[in-house]
């Protein structure tokens, strides 16, 4: 009797990509539902924005490169980044700037390199530079958090619209009221100013050790990350080695001088810290492949992300620290290639 | 340089359902056919001619090759042809075989009175092993005798006879070691006189405990302190070879090496029970444990059954495919391989036959590309980085796949297994194998003939210096005379 042949092995576990990405996707509820309690719902907007955006760029590449729509276009993929770069943008950031900048990352940072799995640097990181550099007055603009005690944010969620749409804020607010730097920010400013560590905290925008509504949102993505982390979509190495490195930085710094360098709980729990960590470093396509490179690609981008932030010309720096981090890939996998069984040490 | 076992699998056993009846012959079949080339090493070569009388346990064919191994009549009758004929270990392309008409009336050899092995010098011991047609059960049919010898001389020798049975389905050995464990404790402590060794370790997965109680039993009845019984994890693949000594002596296999070079020697519960069965009753092998399961056949058991028998008659033997019968494997469901048809024999490494439905086999779904999320990393027991060989094998990157330790690889196919991108891992790598084969085999060809360039150039060289002197010489000579 004549049967079909198939190579081993004959059984394989019931996992998919669409699958993996799904669980990033719900793994990022936590972070975006705290982000709208603390600012509104102008991430919602973009969000839309950026996966409508997101999904036209990638149907439009795969036609272009003559590949199938329907394993690729529902894939998730796109879909996190659209979603990772809404969440780096202020809420209520004119809708051109998430839309070109997703556009970017799609087209130019994902299938101009091969498309899925081939991108050497993370798409969304890639996006967002493109609009620090390009727009930066604009990305510096955030809400006050809705428990900061400053102006609060009373826009409703037509005025935060029309605010996304046209690129100005409705005619009874101006955009000095409704705007704020982040916690970030406002600290490196303030240093700057030559304000010290103590004067700089008595800002409205901060509260015991982080920046007021950011220490939430943060806490919300640690919970996120632990979660895929305990479904093993990622491994821990890449987060604990960048916040060990940013935590290590911090403590060295601020005990060396606490009055001109902020603290460590407070770089763990502001800006894209945790969102870096558990999210943007862990892709696992722009990131290092062994276990020792990932403690070492991980521990450089916690070092860079306060670099940046302390010393250089950004108030954040997860997404250069990644960038330059995706670069040294090959370098780091090339060394770090694990002993093989049977071979020596 | 020990780590304890890396990677594997957790995977469901599906091993009840071919346990839960007894061990029973298989039924006589008319015509038996018994490849030459059914182990590992040279084929070898017919002792009988077409129309042939011969006798259940008769030598047919002697081996062919310092690495071959004898084969042995399964029934009395004639030999009806000596022709290719499809083999299961060559997917179907013909191998030539003798074909053993059976008259039914299974008459044996006379036996020789047999000398208790503790008697025979080791070395006798081994030769008469090899006599017996005997090959490793487990899957990899190495001949027993040629891994005896493979042991290092002057070495403490351990032996390791492998009873983790980690593929999923197959329950040949498990049922071996459940109803016949003191064949496999015989056949161990012959094995140990054979190889002058002191410790034997019969290992098991901890999901077998009919086995093991079985086992713990013979154990004591023999009285040989030094055989002992471990259990290992049941995580797939503990009983490769390799896997299984790391979790048992804590030591690696070095890479190309063999178990003897760390003083080990491993072999199948299966290969162990058949030195009994020769050793001690002077049965050659010439039948074998096979398990038939899968939701494909009716009914799921494990069968003895006489070499040369067609898959087809185990089947049928078996109450049949089911309607629902989709694809033939031979092995298990991680390693198997999948057959085009069922006109094939049982060989000496047949343990297992899946008739497999669409229950038994997830469907795969379309490739996608890598994202190199590293579980197969994870997985790999080899501690490779499969999602690295992968990229590289789709460039035919010789160079970066030998860094990679492709030649490593086991073929387990746990990276295949947890791939969310539903990539053929395994079968890539097998692929990619002949080519690095090659190139490798090429460069020692390369340095082989550097070393005899280099040895020609140098004898070149000192034959001119030699001739040169004796000239000089000459001259001197001439000189003084002159003079």
């Amino acid at each position: 009797m004549p049967f079909a042949t198939a190579p081993a092995p004959h059984v394989v576990a019931p996992s998919s990509v669409g699958r993996v990405m799904r669980q990033v996707l719900y793994a990022l509820v936590p972070t975006v539902a705290l982000h709208v309690v603390f600012f509104g719902p102008g991430l919602l907007i973009q969000i839309v924005l950026g996966v409508v955006t997101a999904l036209a760029a990638e149907a439009a590449a795969l036609r272009l490169r003559g590949k199938p729509l329907p394993p690729f276009l529902l894939d998730g993929s796109a879909i996190i980044t659209a979603v990772l770069l809404a969440l780096c943008l202020p809420p209520l950031a004119p809708w051109w700037l998430v839309v070109s900048g997703v556009a970017f990352a799609i087209l130019l940072a994902k299938h101009l390199f091969g498309g899925l799995g081939a991108n050497p640097f993370n798409p969304a990181m890639v996006g967002y530079a493109v609009l620090l550099v390009s727009f930066p007055a604009r990305l510096l603009q955030w809400l006050p958090p809705d428990v900061a005690g400053v102006e609060p944010a009373a826009l409703s969620f037509v005025d935060t619209l029309t605010t996304i749409l046209t690129g100005t804020p409705p005619a009874r607010f101006t955009w000095d009221a409704i705007t704020s730097p982040t916690p970030l920010d406002a600290l490196r400013t303030d240093l700057a100013l030559g304000m010290t560590m103590g004067e700089a905290h008595a800002n409205a925008l901060f509260s015991a050790f982080g920046g007021k509504g950011w220490e939430w949102i943060n806490l919300a993505t640690l919970a996120g990350g632990g979660w895929l982390l305990a479904l093993r979509i990622i491994r821990w190495q890449i987060p604990v080695a960048m916040l060990t490195a940013l935590f290590a930085c911090a403590a060295i710094m601020s005990a060396a001088d606490p009055g001109a360098y902020a603290g460590p709980l407070f770089h763990l729990t502001s800006g894209a810290s945790m969102l870096g960590a558990f999210f943007i470093a862990t892709d696992p396509v722009s990131a290092a492949t062994s276990d020792r490179g990932k403690l070492i690609y991980g521990a450089g981008i916690g070092v860079l992300t306060y670099v940046i932030r302390t010393w250089g010309g950004y108030p954040d720096g997860v997404a250069f620290a990644v960038l330059i981090m995706n670069l040294c890939v090959p370098l780091i996998d090339r060394y770090t290639i694990p002993r093989i069984y049977g071979h020596a040490r | 340089m020990a780590t304890g076992v890396r990677g594997g699998l957790r995977l469901d056993a599906h091993k009840e359902r071919s346990t839960e009846q007894a061990l029973r012959p298989a039924s006589a079949v008319e015509t038996l056919v018994m490849p030459l080339d059914q182990h590992a090493g040279a084929a070898a070569v017919p002792l009988v001619k077409p129309g042939e009388r011969i006798l259940r346990g008769q030598p047919i064919a002697e081996p062919g090759g310092a690495i071959s191994a004898w084969l042995h009549s399964p029934a009395s009758g004639t030999v009806a042809a000596i022709e290719p004929r499809p083999a299961p270990h060559r997917l179907g392309a013909p191998s030539l075989s003798i074909v053993v008409a059976n008259d039914g009336r299974d008459e044996r050899v006379a036996e020789s009175a047999r000398q208790p092995f503790e008697q025979l010098a080791p070395e006798q011991l081994r030769e008469i092993i090899g006599r017996g047609g005997i090959v490793g059960l487990g899957g990899a049919v190495f001949p027993t005798a040629a891994k005896l010898s493979s042991a290092r001389k002057g070495h403490d020798v351990r032996l390791l006879i492998n009873g983790a049975e980690c593929e999923p389905y197959i329950s040949c050995d498990d049922i071996l070691m459940r109803e016949r464990a003191h064949d496999v404790v015989f056949g161990a402590r012959a094995l140990m006189h054979a190889l002058a060794a002191q410790t034997c370790v019969i290992a098991i997965e901890d999901d077998t405990p009919q086995a093991a109680s079985a086992l713990g039993a013979a154990i004591a009845d023999a009285h040989d302190a030094r055989v002992q019984l471990r259990r290992v994890a049941s995580i797939y693949p503990a009983g490769g070879e390799r896997q299984l000594i790391t979790a048992i002596f804590d030591v690696e296999v070095p890479s190309g090496g063999l178990p003897a070079d760390v003083n080990t020697v491993c072999l199948n519960v299966g290969t162990a029970a058949a030195v009994a069965h020769w050793v001690r009753d002077g049965q050659p092998l010439t039948n074998r444990i096979v398990t038939i399961t899968g939701d494909g056949v009716l009914e799921q058991r494990n069968l003895e059954v006489p070499l040369g028998t067609p898959l087809a008659a185990l089947i049928y033997d078996c109450g049949g495919y089911t309607g629902r019968m989709s694809r033939l494997i031979m092995g298990g469901s991680m390693m198997g391989q999948s057959l085009p048809h069922d006109d094939m024999p049982v060989i000496k490494a047949t343990n297992c036959v899946i008739a497999a439905s669409a229950l038994d086999l997830q469907p795969r779904a379309a490739e996608m590309p890598c994202i190199r999320c590293g579980n197969c990393a994870e997985v790999c027991p080899a501690m490779l980085l499969p999602q690295q060989l992968h990229w590289y094998a789709l460039g035919r990157n010789l160079d970066e796949l030998e860094t990679h330790g492709l030649m490593d690889c086991i073929e387990c196919g746990c990276c295949d297994y947890v791939c969310p991108s539903q990539i053929p891992l395994a079968e890539r790598f097998r692929d990619m194998k002949p080519a690095l084969l090659e190139r490798l085999a090429a460069r020692n060809s390369a340095d082989a003939a550097r070393v005899r360039f280099d040895a020609r150039t140098a004898r070149l060289e000192r034959i001119e210096n030699e001739r040169l002197a004796a000239l000089a010489k000459k001259r001197q000579e001439l000189a003084k005379k002159s003079s």
